[in-house]
């Protein structure tokens, strides 16, 4: 067993216990104040365990699990971002490249590692293709509008999302083939973040961030920034940062995931929706679960490749 | 032989009907929303809106497996039986009750075959507008087949059945699905009045159906499919 595939077996073995403890309290609440915080409480710790055994699954496979993996979640994403955004039957054809020939390409690119394409492809020529496709229909009604919220809808579901499998094409020197490990650090730091972020908010939560769009406050959000930074640091082991450049990192990554679930929040509520779909029981749609890892990936990247790599 | 090819035929009709509802799934990860009834194994006639080839088979693969097997749509002839792969999907996957739209070239009457569906025991999926809905209108207006249905069977739940977002996903001429997430919601059973005219049933009836549409979240472009 090689130290990477150690290491993964580490963070399983550790997610696990966490689990099983949450599981266990679950159980013990059930039986002393049943209701339905309690059940919401349950169906998301299992709805955890299934993203956790996925996710754990998909590392161990290496490059291609994961990659295969964002790319579901990539096209889950978009299904929800575009059931919602506007549209008309001239875009037919051009959200059906978006959806069957842009997101595969995407990811095949990530694979590959072509950065120079993928960094271009959606940004650039899906960009510059789509509207082309789609006023060849000769529909002008809202014709911005429409161009706009797909190509938006594309740089956050497919992108964004893009950039997790990404850094493992990131060939930071004396990291070997660790990159894989950089992703569940991104993925642990920013997702923890938000959990502590909620838990201080409800506690020590005074000043709304936005008020009448969500519930997050100042205070939460510091204390979530700051909690990502602490965990950033116990496990530096994972990345090729050092402690103190771990700590940063999980802060940067932490404060802009926190800012794109506000983004994606005030998105939601001017299409008049409470989640983007059901498919996640108890936590909303794939989209409620990934909001702030999207926007912390890219950043996050370009980060990693800016200051670690020569 | 005959028997043997059947029990084949019939082998590749459910594996066709699983092959049918995981697409459904794959594409628009359908949910049905059971707002005004539940699931029970009950007999029901859904009566749904219509604007894409794609409703049937949406609401059929949102049924529960137990509901579906007593399931069958209503559907018309001449489309169903065009070519030998959609005689075999209407006819043995779907088992649809077929009827003859066209007045001047049936032998049947189509309300026969109907009633008869429904004396065997079977739920039926019927889309009482007629044809897909092309209009900005929520819905045409209805034929006459669901109150002649209510008034031979009153005693049936006629469920309001609303498929939302299917006009995005396989619109009138297009070949290649969008995915995107279809919601399928049942409404309270509508019955019958004594001494309820025709016209103030189906009207009654209809409202009953666009009243499950969801508000519009996105501003559709106009002239095309914009709710009110």
């Amino acid at each position: 067993m090689t130290s990477t595939t150690g290491d993964i077996a580490l963070l399983v073995i550790g997610t696990f216990a966490l689990l099983t403890a949450l599981t266990f309290l679950g159980e013990v609440l059930a039986l002393r104040r049943p209701g339905p915080v309690v059940e919401t409480y349950r169906t998301r710790v299992h709805s955890w365990w299934a993203m956790v055994i996925l996710f754990g699954l998909a590392l161990i496979l290496g490059q291609a699990g994961v990659t295969l993996l964002f790319a579901f979640a990539a096209f889950a994403a978009l299904r929800e971002f575009l059931t919602f955004s506007t549209k008309a039957r001239a875009d037919h054809l051009s959200l059906a490249l978006a959806f069957f020939v842009g997101l595969p390409l995407q990811f095949l690119f990530i694979w590959l590692g072509w950065t120079g394409l993928f960094t271009v492809f959606i940004p650039v020529y899906a960009f510059l293709l789509l509207p082309i496709v789609s006023v060849l229909r000769g529909n002008s009604d809202r014709f911005l509008m429409r161009v706009a919220e797909t190509q938006w809808g594309l740089m956050i579901c497919v992108y964004c999302a893009s950039h997790v499998p990404a850094l493992m094409t990131l060939d930071i020197p004396g990291s070997g083939d660790r990159s894989v490990l950089l992703i569940a650090f991104l993925i642990m730091v920013v997702q923890l973040g938000d959990l502590l972020d909620f838990w201080f908010g409800r506690r020590i939560g005074r000043r709304k961030i936005a008020p009448g769009l969500s519930p997050k406050t100042w205070e939460g959000m510091l204390a979530g920034i700051a909690s990502a930074a602490v965990i950033g640091a116990v496990f530096a082991w994972l990345t090729p940062f050092g402690v103190l450049g771990a700590a940063g990192m999980a802060a940067l990554a932490s404060a802009t995931g926190m800012f794109g679930n506000l983004v994606l929040a005030a998105i939601k509520r001017d299409k008049g929706v409470k989640d983007w779909s059901h498919l996640i029981p108890g936590q909303g749609g794939f989209l409620d679960q990934l909001d702030s890892v999207l926007f912390a990936a890219p950043v996050f990247y370009h980060v990693a490749h800016l200051v670690w790599m020569p | 032989m005959t028997t043997r090819n059947s029990l084949v035929r019939r082998m590749a009709a459910r594996a066709a009907g699983h092959a049918i509802t995981l697409f459904a799934r794959i594409i628009a990860a359908p949910r049905a929303d059971w707002r005004g009834i539940a699931p029970e194994q009950k007999q029901r006639v859904y009566y749904a809106n219509h604007v894409s080839n794609g409703d049937m088979p949406m609401i059929w693969s949102v049924l529960p497996a137990a509901l579906r097997r007593q399931t069958r749509p209503v559907a018309a002839a001449d489309y169903w039986l065009k070519t030998p792969l959609r005689a075999f999907a209407g006819a043995e996957v779907f088992r649809a009750v077929l009827i003859d739209r066209r007045p001047e070239a049936r032998t049947s009457d189509p309300m026969e075959a109907i009633l008869a569906a429904i004396a065997e025991g079977s739920s039926l999926i019927i889309f009482p507008e007629g044809n897909r809905n092309m209009t900005d209108d929520p819905l045409l207006p209805f034929k006459a087949g669901l109150y002649n249905i209510a008034k031979a069977r009153p005693d049936v739940d006629l469920v309001p059945t609303w498929v939302a977002n299917l006009n995005a996903i396989l619109p009138k001429g297009e070949v290649i699905p969008l995915p995107l997430i279809c919601t399928v919601t049942f409404g309270s059973p509508v019955h019958i009045q004594p001494d309820e005219g025709k016209d103030a049933f189906l009207a009654r009836a209809s409202t009953a159906l666009s009243d499950l549409a969801p508000p519009p979240h996105d501003r559709v472009a106009k002239g095309e499919e914009a709710r009110p």
